[in-house]
């Protein structure tokens, strides 16, 4: 039942991120860039541990926290860019 | 730093925090064995000693059983609201009255503050925009504003009241 | 993947977490992807998507716990991050936007004119 549920689980969140890229493309603005790059980094997780489950491997965790905090560090770096013009106050 | 090198005040400034250290490791490592439990406790000690100084003041928590009912409020919220959320999207967009309004504070907490923000953000269709410490007043966006009054007055009374006792 | 050892209630459990998940998960990035302004399309991925992500951690846990023995718990740690830093990056997006004074849908009520 499993071996079965993996495949559409992928294919789901494969679609999320589909949806992603499409707002990544179209902006409008660069705020909404950074936000669909967010979303892109949790779907992202979403698919490592589903593949880590199909894999079988229990490994790629590490993986799946570095992308967490890569993707919160950078998403309020960003933020963070945009409200003062600077990284480093 | 006036604190003698034999009291808890140096050894132990935040026993709340260096216990959550030693679990945080005992996660990380996925490794319930005794030495890395004294790894992690040891980790607890050593670095809220080091990082203390830095850290802002620490929130002091009154009462721990309201914590974990607020925590099973949340997590049940969390769900609620996420479905209620989920059914909004897939409806014509049409038909959404999106509004923003401020949210008056009567906490004076910082961390409670956050908490509460956080939770704004989480649950009930509604996200935390911006705070004011002058005027202490949180502004939020809601996806669906029917009633102003009436979602101040829901956020008050379930979250905000708790949050109050726990901290007080 | 040998999940043949597994009880067929504890399968379903596991695959319940992982599909609704996933179908929770596709429904905030949909609502990324249509909603008509930033702010309302701030909704969809700090809620949803979280939600969506947390259970199919979730599910993994129950299936590596389960497989294996002795329980793994990495994913717990990953959903408590998640969980905790949503909130905290859709505010500061949120304060970007609002500095960048982005323009809600006409009908959005006391718009800040900031």
């Amino acid at each position: 039942m499993i071996a079965v549920v993996i495949p559409i689980a992928m294919a789901l969140f494969t679609a999320a991120a589909l949806l992603n890229l499409y707002r990544l493309a179209i902006g409008p603005d660069i705020v909404d860039r950074i936000l669909a790059l967010d979303t892109l980094m949790i779907n992202s997780i979403a698919l490592i541990v589903l593949s880590n489950i199909w894999m079988g491997l229990s490994v790629l965790f590490e993986l799946a926290l570095l992308i967490a905090l890569m993707g919160f560090v950078s998403t309020v770096a960003m933020s963070k860019y945009l409200l003062r013009g600077d990284v480093i106050e | 730093m006036t604190s003698s090198l034999l009291s808890r005040k140096f050894w132990l400034p935040r026993p709340l925090f260096s216990l959550f250290l030693a679990l945080l490791w005992l996660l990380l490592v996925n490794d319930f064995s005794v030495a890395h439990t004294l790894l992690g406790l040891a980790l607890g000690v050593a670095i809220p000693a080091v990082t203390h100084a830095f850290w802002p003041e620490e929130a002091r928590i009154k009462r721990p059983l309201p914590l974990l009912r607020y925590v099973l409020v949340l997590l049940v919220d969390i769900l609620r609201s996420n479905l209620v959320v989920a059914l909004r999207i897939l409806r014509p967009a049409r038909h959404l009255q999106p509004g923003f309004f401020l949210y008056p504070l009567t906490l004076d907490d910082d961390f409670a503050i956050t908490i509460l923000a956080s939770t704004i953000s989480l649950t009930p269709g509604t996200v935390s925009l911006h705070y004011d410490a002058k005027a202490q007043t949180l502004l939020v966006h809601a996806l669906h504003l029917e009633d102003e009054a009436d979602t101040i007055a829901t956020i008050r009374e379930r979250y905000e009241q708790p949050l109050k006792e726990i901290f007080r | 993947m040998n999940s043949i050892d597994m009880p067929w209630f504890l399968q379903l459990i596991v695959v319940a977490f992982l599909l609704f998940g996933a179908l929770v998960a596709l429904i905030g990035s949909w609502g990324l992807a249509k909603l008509p302004d930033f702010y309302m399309r701030l909704h969809g991925p700090t809620k949803a998507s979280t939600l969506g992500v947390g259970c199919t951690l979730i599910g993994s846990l129950l299936y590596f716990s389960l497989q294996q023995d002795g329980v793994s718990v990495q994913e717990a740690l990953v959903t408590m991050f998640l969980f905790a830093t949503a909130p905290v990056s859709a505010h500061m997006m949120g304060k970007a936007a609002l500095r960048r004074r982005l323009k809600g849908v006409p009908r959005t009520r006391n718009m800040p004119d900031r």
